[in-house]
């Protein structure tokens, strides 16, 4: 049956245009407002539900009532069945419900259109098996969870709705706005979700490099668990291709939290800054290196969404402190631009500078430049 | 540079054409194009080669010119096998491969290309009644290959490294597998006793260390090996695999390994509808189980039926596409190239032609001209079979006792246009007979030898 | 309606053909036959006897072949009908297969090598009777090394990543002859490089280091320099890589190898865009290879076969693979006593058919005509890449504003991102208009990317075609997305279901195992 669920913040997108960081609180709302912004999500969902009713005009859209959804599912020509009706003012809670309603319908895909608040909220409900894509509507964009266009989210649910079953996971990253106005960038990783991936109509050839992005995470995965010695302690950062890692280890992980695996075993769970101090020095015989893979779009290493490996972490660290770890699309879509380290303390950050030795696979590798842009201000 | 003439492969050197779309790009001249490269790394001079034939007609007597050089020997008179046979090639196989659609087509797309998928999965199809397995790849480059790659998957399975090898293998395919495996295999060799496989010696060398157990039937000396299920066992009780290398020439007589526990079967396809060629003409096939185990193994491409939005159509794409980064270890990962594709067609015409029955045939004709130039050859004085195993095409005629050596035979009988074997050592002859000669045809060569070692028939 | 005709459309109207053939094994009628089989004469069965019925136990098949049986004709139209549902280089504008070369493959070449002097040779025979393919191959043999500007040529691959694999186990045997092979255990490649050096590098058992690309689109020199060490065995790179940028800086690249002493190998399988003009030996490589079925005109083959050659300086001739061939006054000899050779890599002396195609292209051309077609290769690509970016949508990342050699990766990013019609939709949508369509593989370097080598062999009018269709199909991507989406339309079958090719208990991988898994058919043994 063709359908699935939508979710639309009626209010991402107006801290843009006012030049604020973000969209998140009411107060930050009627304060764009005030300055000229605009809601946009409503008009990029019907972007995307367009493409999908050229394709099936008989689609049912699961989704909330007025501008949460149901106005861009009638706009696009397509038929909505209301589930979840907000009060007068939305609120992140309702994106939450929102989903939740949708998704107890047995939806199998969630599209949403918003930004990172967004993404975080409506992953905050309980989506069990269930996809999530974002329709990019929102100020920030920290999250890999977003289609690189409308049109493309669109296009994603009509191959989603013509069987194709590959997926992948995605991060979900959010900022504390209230620190991006007065200018420091925390963002923090607050889910893993699957988004439908790929599924295209022909298979290319010729190819020795894995043929899907899961496979190539899982033979990044495979490259690091090679690397790894049974006399180190290894601490593991948060992310999808950690966790294949900890899968191929065969020990439970924090998808989203720092653990440390020595010799195959977990020896620290979800930690923190300051126990991961003490660990390292408590252990001082044992070489600490940190498993970091890309965090987001920018092509953050440390500083973003792994706070807890901090520059006090960091200088407890052996040779060589990180082990960084992607798969070959990633680095292919930094386009030339060098992966990036932030840990607050301009001489770790400029120790970690230079070039990194990037895990891709089981015995393959890259050399990749690596700068502190805090270390480039301040030069 | 403008040469001197307009070229007919090259339209756009004419000179119209070059000013148009010299202008369209806001070059000045060509050489704009190329600012990139470095002077330091320009060529300064014009490249030292033959002149040009710029007409079709001087460029064929040219190569005809060298080619005229060439003499092949009359198909009849030549007994030479070792690695490439002649067999008859019906003439619709050669009108199917050299239209210009299959010749000229790139590796092939779904949609555009259909014809050539259906035909690839009719070879893997044809392919898997012959061999008795349901899993059969396109070809690979040739028989050598096939066998490099089927022991290397019978390796990344068990995670194991020895090889015990059981049959007589032809050393340029030695040689070849063994560069290719170095790092992931060793290879034992087990001498055969009698043509073919010593099974008590081999006993003593498969254990929980064996990766796989090769066996070729026919051998390089033609030997066909009856103790497959035997050796099947022997491996699978330490959890090896049985990888048999194969001439499917024979299927329409003999048994397909696979009945008797054969894991992995490999081959070269040069003998289903393709000529000799120099040597230069060649593809390989692996075939396996319809399990996901060695499925996922395989590094070719595999071809699969698939519905379509239409009912009744059948469409074709790859089979377990992501199969090549499922293999167990990395380091035993291959690439997948331009490899034989148009030869995997012509060998399905080929079966096609031939059909059950004439698979049978030919089967029975090549057994029955073999054993009848064994039995001949054989009968002349000094000259012995080298062993009592069943042989398919080839065989070793052994020559010490007659006094003279092989390479005197050899040079006899090219004397009378008779090419009547390789010579594998100053005493053996290996002797290739196939359908193409006639029983008048093995009595001359058997007269002929008689006469080189200075003997006449007893 | 009379005459005149109305001139024709600016879109050609095409539709490929359509037989509805069914599989061999559903035209099977009992008894027909496709050829008759020599049979063994009397007085042969008289001396052997039933040789069938004497063979011993687990010899003998015992169970029905199920082949199809065909009368010949019926064969014959199976297998044309199957070729006409095949869209071959001779019938379209072939550009869409960048760094494939998709060139003419002279019909000439194919007449000469029919031939009884060279199908019924055989490659064991005296050596006085193959003197004709001996000095084939020679020749061909010193043209290429003259070409690239190496010492010494092996045409015995088949494949270009066979000859890929051969670069990299000369490079393993030469290490390894000097006691080095244990402590080089790194190969250094680039992501724009064709991935069959990774993959044989890694075949042959080395770590591999991927070099990326700059934001220019050259690969990142300090990236390279980071990762060059002693353990270091080779660098296998392309150049123009597959974006059709051309490294400047090659000769260092080498260079920096050679510093740390490790050998540099050039995969010039595609050296359609620098025949002439540029060769490996002058930016200082040891080895290179070309394909023979892209620069040097032989035919694809629905995949093969094709030919690759392995061109080395002399400090790797050693380790070619054997036997070679020589030249003694006018007669040419195999020479097999090479102890460091890495010894065969296919059977005998190379895909003889090929080498001979091969052979007669470089003759018809000439020195003059080789350049020739480098600079038209080149000459055609910038002026396709000149209608390519005047459609709105299309791009080609790195290198803005700089001019390509013979190929260039364009991207339908922005196009995607409008309309949400993929790379592939719009390639699938051009086999409409009957023209090869394009195929990416994992990583995508740019995004949404499609590769566009037009060689020499196509005119401006050919050209003008292409472009004007995926400017149609652009088009349409906007105003009527639909038919893009649902494409193909004009093709010999329509949307193929891929539900079934990864799940073991679904995939049909021959008629046999089709008739077992889905009517319950037991199989023939």
């Amino acid at each position: 049956m063709t359908t699935f669920g939508l979710v639309v913040n009626p209010v991402a997108g107006v801290g843009g245009a006012a030049g604020l960081k973000g969209s998140d609180g009411r107060g930050v709302q009627s304060f764009a407002r005030r300055r000229g912004g605009h809601e946009r999500a409503s008009e990029r969902a019907q972007i995307a539900l367009s493409v999908i009713a050229s394709t099936y005009p008989g689609a049912t859209v699961l989704t909330a009532a007025g501008v949460m959804g149901e106005e861009a599912v009638r706009g696009a020509g397509l038929e909505p069945v209301v589930v979840y009706r907000p009060g007068r003012e939305t609120s992140g809670e309702d994106s939450t419900a929102a989903a939740n309603a949708i998704v107890a319908q047995g939806v199998g895909l969630l599209l949403f259109a918003g930004g990172d608040g967004t993404a975080r909220d409506v992953s905050a409900a309980m989506l069990d098996e269930s996809l999530v894509l974002g329709i990019p509507a929102g100020v920030k964009m920290y999250s890999s969870c977003f289609a690189v266009s409308p049109a493309a989210a669109g296009a994603a649910v009509v191959q989603w709705l013509k069987g194709s079953t590959s997926t992948l996971e995605a991060e979900v990253l959010d900022v504390d706005e209230t620190q991006v106005r007065s200018g420091r960038v925390d963002p923090r990783l607050y889910a893993l979700v699957s988004i439908p991936h790929g599924g295209g109509r022909t298979q290319a050839r010729k190819s020795a490099a894995p043929d899907t992005e899961r496979m190539a995470v899982r033979n990044a995965a495979v490259g690091v668990v090679e690397r790894m010695d049974p006399q180190g302690n290894y601490l593991l950062g948060p992310g999808g291709t950690m966790a294949k890692v900890a899968e191929l280890l065969g020990v439970a992980c924090t998808p989203l939290g720092v653990d440390v695996v020595r010799d195959g075993r977990v020896v620290l769970e979800d930690a923190s800054e300051r126990e991961l101090i003490e660990l390292l020095q408590s252990d001082r015989e044992t070489s600490g290196h940190a498993i970091v893979s890309v965090i987001g779009g920018q092509g953050f290493l440390l500083g973003r969404g792994n706070q807890q490996l901090s520059a006090e972490v960091v200088k407890l660290l052996g040779s060589p402190p990180l082990i960084a770890v992607a798969t070959e699309q990633k680095l292919i879509e930094l386009r030339g631009r060098p992966l990036l380290v932030d840990t607050g303390d301009l001489n770790v950050d400029a120790r970690l500078s230079g070039f990194v030795e990037v895990v891709t696979g089981p015995r393959a590798s890259s050399f990749y430049p690596v700068k502190a842009p805090e270390l480039e201000g301040k030069l | 540079m403008t040469p001197s003439f307009v070229h007919p492969y090259i339209p756009n050197s004419s000179p119209d054409a070059k000013s148009a779309m010299l202008a369209a790009t806001g070059a000045e001249s060509v050489d704009d194009f190329f600012v990139d490269v470095p002077d330091a790394l320009r060529l300064r001079k014009v490249l030292e080669l033959p002149s040009a034939l710029v007409t079709e007609q001087e460029l064929a007597e040219h190569v005809e010119g060298i080619l005229s050089r060439n003499r092949p020997v009359r198909a009849g008179s030549s007994f030479l096998g070792a690695g490439t046979y002649r067999h008859y090639v019906p003439a619709v196989v050669d009108e199917i491969i050299n239209r210009s659609e299959f010749l000229t087509a790139y590796a092939g797309e779904p949609y555009e290309d259909h014809g050539r998928f259906q035909a690839l999965f009719e070879f893997q199809s044809l392919m898997a009644e012959l061999l008795a397995m349901d899993v059969v790849t396109v070809p690979t480059y040739d028989g050598y290959q096939a066998a490099a790659t089927a022991l290397s998957m019978a390796g990344r399975a068990t995670g194991r490294r020895r090889v015990v090898v059981v049959s007589d293998i032809l050393p340029d395919k030695l040689s070849r597998v063994t560069d290719f495996v170095r790092l992931n295999l060793d290879l034992v060799m087990v001498p055969t006793a009698n043509g073919t496989a010593d099974c008590d010696a081999a006993a003593a060398l498969i254990d929980e260390h064996t990766a796989a157990v090769w066996i070729e039937t026919p051998s390089c000396t033609g030997a066909l090996e009856t103790q497959v299920a035997q050796l099947a066992g022997q491996t699978h009780a330490f959890g090896g695999l049985l990888v048999v290398g194969v001439d499917p020439v024979g299927l329409g007589v003999l048994a397909p390994p696979a009945q008797f526990g054969a894991d992995i079967v490999c081959g070269d396809i040069q003998s289903l509808g393709l000529r000799a060629w120099f040597g230069g003409a060649h593809g390989g096939f692996i075939a396996v189980h319809d399990d996901p185990r060695l499925v996922m193994e395989l590094p070719n491409r595999l071809f699969g039926l698939a519905t379509t939005d239409v009912e009744g159509e059948y469409g074709f794409g790859d089979v377990a596409y992501e199969r090549t980064s499922f293999a167990v270890r990395e380091e035993g990962k291959e690439w997948v190239g331009t490899a034989a594709a148009l030869w995997g067609i012509a060998a399905a015409v080929h079966l096609t032609l031939m059909g059950p029955q004439g698979m049978a045939e030919l089967g029975e004709t090549l057994l029955s001209r073999t054993a009848y130039a064994m039995r001949v050859l054989s009968a002349i004085d000094g000259c012995a079979i080298s062993d009592s195993a069943v042989h398919l095409r080839e065989f070793v005629l052994d020559v010490k006792d007659s006094g003279v050596t092989t390479a005197h035979i050899i040079d006899q009988l090219r004397r009378s246009g008779i090419e009547p074997g390789v010579a594998i050592s100053d005493t053996q002859l290996l002797v290739c007979v196939t359908e193409l000669n006639s029983q008048r045809d093995i009595d001359h060569l058997a007269s002929e030898i008689a006469a080189a070692v200075g003997k006449d028939k007893a | 309606m009379t005459l005149p005709v109305a001139p024709k459309p600016a879109l050609r109207r095409f539709h490929q053909a359509r037989w509805d053939e069914p599989i061999v094994f559903e035209l099977s009628a009992g008894g027909e036959r496709g050829v008759l089989v020599s049979r063994s004469e009397p007085g042969i069965l008289e001396v052997v006897g039933d040789v069938v019925a004497a063979l011993p136990e687990g010899l003998r098949r015992t169970a029905r072949l199920a082949l199809p049986e065909l009368g010949q004709m019926r064969a014959l139209k199976h297998f044309l009908r199957l070729s006409q549902e095949t869209l071959g280089a001779d019938l379209n504008v072939d550009v869409g297969q960048g760094t494939c070369t998709m060139k003419y493959s002279p019909k000439i070449n194919d007449a000469l090598i029919r031939t009884n002097a060279l199908t019924a040779l055989h490659p064991l025979q005296a050596e006085d009777g193959v003197q004709g393919a001996l000095e084939i191959i020679w020749r061909t043999e010193r043209m290429l090394a003259e070409i690239s500007g190496m010492d010494r040529v092996s045409l015995q691959c088949s494949g270009g990543s066979a000859a890929i694999w051969t670069n990299i186990a000369m490079i393993r045997a030469y290490h390894a002859a000097a006691g080095e092979d244990v402590v080089r255990d790194e190969v250094i490649t680039t992501i724009f490089s064709h991935p069959s050096n990774a993959a044989a590098a890694k075949a042959a058992g080395y770590r591999v280091i991927t070099i990326y690309p700059d934001a220019d689109g050259y690969p990142d020199i300090d990236a390279y320099r980071a990762a060059l060490s002693p353990r270091t065995a080779a660098l296998m790179i392309t150049n123009p890589e597959d974006t059709g940028i051309y490294n400047g800086r090659i000769a260092e690249f080498v260079q920096l190898a050679h510093d740390v002493g490790a050998l540099a190998a050039y995969d010039q399988a595609n050296a359609n865009g620098i025949l002439g003009i540029t060769r490996a030996r002058d930016a200082g490589f040891d080895v290179c290879h070309f394909n023979l079925h892209k620069t040097f005109s032989t035919p694809h083959a629905c995949g093969g076969p094709g030919g690759g050659a392995n061109a080395v300086s002399e400090r790797l001739a050693p380790f070619l693979p054997g036997p070679v061939v020589e030249r003694e006054g006018d007669r040419y000899y195999l020479d097999a006593d090479r102890p460091q050779s890495i010894g065969k890599v296919a059977p005998f002396y190379g895909p003889i058919p090929n080498i001979v195609r091969a052979y007669a292209w470089i003759m018809a051309l000439g020195a003059e005509g080789l350049r020739e077609a480098a600079e038209i290769a080149v000459l055609n690509n910038n002026y396709l890449m000149k209608l390519i970016l005047d459609i709105p949508g299309a791009s080609a990342p790195y290198a803005q504003g700089r001019r390509r050699i013979e190929q260039v990766r364009y991207s339908w990013q922005e196009l995607y991102e409008e309309t949400g019609l993929s790379s592939e939709e719009i390639g699938v949508r051009a086999s409409d208009f009957g023209l090869h369509y394009w195929t990416s593989h994992h990583p995508f370097v740019v995004p949404q990317p499609f590769t566009l080598e037009p060689t020499e062999s196509y005119s401006k009018a050919e050209l003008d075609e292409y472009a004007g269709v995926l400017a149609a199909i652009a088009q349409e991507a906007r105003e009527n997305p639909e038919v893009v989406r649902s494409a193909p339309h004009n093709q010999t079958v329509h949307r193929i279901h891929h539900d079934d090719f990864d799940d073991p208990k679904r995939w049909a991988t021959s008629w046999r195992a089709y008739r077992r898994k889905y009517f319950s058919e037991a199989a023939g043994g």
